[in-house]
């Protein structure tokens, strides 16, 4: 190609180019405040917070963190999962600290060598609800393992959250006792969301099913649900949190020492008596029960 | 709100930038060099049209998570991190309607460019300037997309409250919690910002200043 003899230059680029380079250059500017947007509220204290749906649907995050970060100056930025993702957040050190309830996968979190410590902060208890006309007729009961045989038994529509949350585990532990785990492929009237507590207590109030909820989560929704309480106290529906504090040994990265003031916030007289405190409609929904002679605690 | 309001213009406006950047170069590469493998270079660009943003959620927080290779950057759980996933959703969608528009132009220009003795470089030029309009359709489609897009900056965000809460991942959080009149309100927001972008854009467009 000659490129030395065109007398007939193409339309007008410069006007185009110009454009261009002035949209480069925004590009430009934006990453770098976003660059410093991050940068900075990395290096603001803060630390990252796993957690489960149900602290979130509840607000007690939202009512504890403010005063925790206005006694000490740490702010808490949380991500709400199930348990069982928030564990594995946790364990690639993506969080610093991790407050959950699932007994079972904690242990096996701890086992790892995954934790620095860990502590028991509260507990709340898991109800079953469901449409008022109950048709498994399991209203009264005081045995979540009957109240289940009579739901598989009568084919009733039940909705497992089906996430590996804490909630999830409990109940395919209760499922365990009934002696039928339950599966979406061989009983029909078994249906999983994959999704949080408050999106599945929705989802069962539509349908008129069955599910197990946390209290707090369900006392928080009840006013938009037409869903009812039809099981509770059975002590098999205890539901006990804990908080971790993520081992800076295997993970480096992580803000020990700013998540330990937090854990130990949370079970200082002050914490547990806001938590005690905390009510939603009426309710108390989360009771504080730190020990400090628990093996591990931080 | 304002804060939701402006991350989520923020984080899309960047990722559709970068989205632009590198998709227009791209796209006109593909659609005006020979080589081995267009075809099926171009079959792929429009393929990731359909590219789940989950998907693209979920690879990017493998790729940024403190276990991952590119853990030590710190971006997960940052507006950075949710901009390099949607940034992996828009480039293909740029280049791919890039690729369209300039090939439409190719047929009718190539031969008058050649014959009035443009040079390959200068032609290239002239191809993509003939394509602007397709060219911006390109950026408001991949605009579209980032904007109105969940899965992805779920993943890689978190949805933390004043961190990298967007308007979508606020109306998911609103709708699980069941605050309907707070989601719809988000919603009626994330459309009149769409609006807004888009009536610019086309006013560029028939202004004729682009």
């Amino acid at each position: 190609m000659a490129s030395g003899d065109i007398t007939r230059s193409p339309p007008p680029f410069p006007r185009f180019a110009l454009q261009w380079r002035v949209a480069f250059a925004l590009a430009a500017v934006l990453i770098v405040a976003g660059l410093a947007f991050s940068v900075q509220s990395q290096t603001a204290s803060s630390i990252l917070l796993a957690t489960t749906t149900s602290t979130r649907d509840t607000g007690l995050l939202d009512f504890l963190d403010p005063l925790f970060q206005a006694d000490t100056g740490i702010q808490v930025q949380y991500v709400a999962v199930g348990t069982g993702q928030a564990l594995d957040m946790a364990a690639r050190g993506d969080a610093d600290v991790a407050m959950v309830h699932a007994p079972s996968l904690e242990l096996t979190f701890m086992a790892r060598g995954e934790g620095l410590c860990r502590s028991s902060l509260m507990y709340n208890r898991f109800l079953i609800v469901g449409p008022a006309s109950d048709p498994a007729g399991i209203r009264g009961l005081t045995n979540a393992t009957d109240a289940f045989r009579r739901i598989w038994q009568t084919n009733s529509t039940f909705l497992s959250r089906g996430d590996n949350s804490g909630t999830n585990v409990k109940e395919l532990a209760i499922w365990a006792l009934v002696g039928h785990i339950p599966s979406t492929t061989n009983d029909s009237w078994y249906l999983e969301t994959g999704q949080g507590m408050g999106a599945t207590l929705t989802v069962a109030s539509e349908k008129g099913a069955y599910t197990l909820s946390d209290d707090g989560t369900f006392y928080a929704l009840e006013s938009s649900l037409s869903l009812q309480i039809l099981v509770a106290g059975d002590p098999f529906l205890f539901n006990q949190y804990h908080i971790i504090v993520v081992n800076p040994v295997q993970h480096p990265n992580v803000r020990a020492n700013a998540s330990l003031e937090y854990a130990h916030w949370l079970v200082s007289s002050r914490g547990q008596a806001l938590i005690a405190g905390y009510e939603v409609a009426g309710h108390r929904l989360f009771t504080p029960n730190y020990n400090p002679n628990d093996p591990g605690v931080c | 709100m304002l804060q939701i309001v402006a991350l989520s213009l923020f984080v899309a406006g960047t990722s559709t930038l970068i989205g632009a950047v590198l998709g227009v170069p791209l796209g006109t590469m593909i659609a005006l060099r020979r080589f081995r493998g267009r075809n099926f270079v171009r079959t792929l660009a429009f393929t990731f049209y359909g590219f789940p943003p989950v998907l693209a959620g979920l690879l990017v927080y493998l790729v940024l998570s403190h276990s991952g290779p590119l853990g030590f950057l710190g971006w997960l759980y940052t507006p950075l991190g949710m901009i390099l996933a949607q940034a992996v959703l828009v480039v293909p969608i740029v280049a791919g309607v890039t690729i369209s528009a300039v090939q439409v132009v190719e047929r009718r220009l190539h031969e008058t460019a050649l014959t009035l003795g443009a040079d390959e470089r200068q032609w290239r030029s002239t191809a993509v300037h003939e394509a602007r309009l397709g060219v911006l359709t390109a950026i408001m489609v991949g605009f579209g997309r980032a904007i109105s897009e969940v899965g992805a900056v779920l993943i890689v965000g978190g949805n933390i409250a004043g961190q990298t809460r967007v308007l979508t991942t606020a109306i998911v959080l609103d709708t699980s919690e069941a605050n309907y009149l707070e989601a719809t309100v988000l919603g009626i927001i994330l459309f009149v910002i769409a609006f807004i972008v888009f009536a610019a854009l086309q006013r560029l467009q028939s202004e004729g200043v682009v």
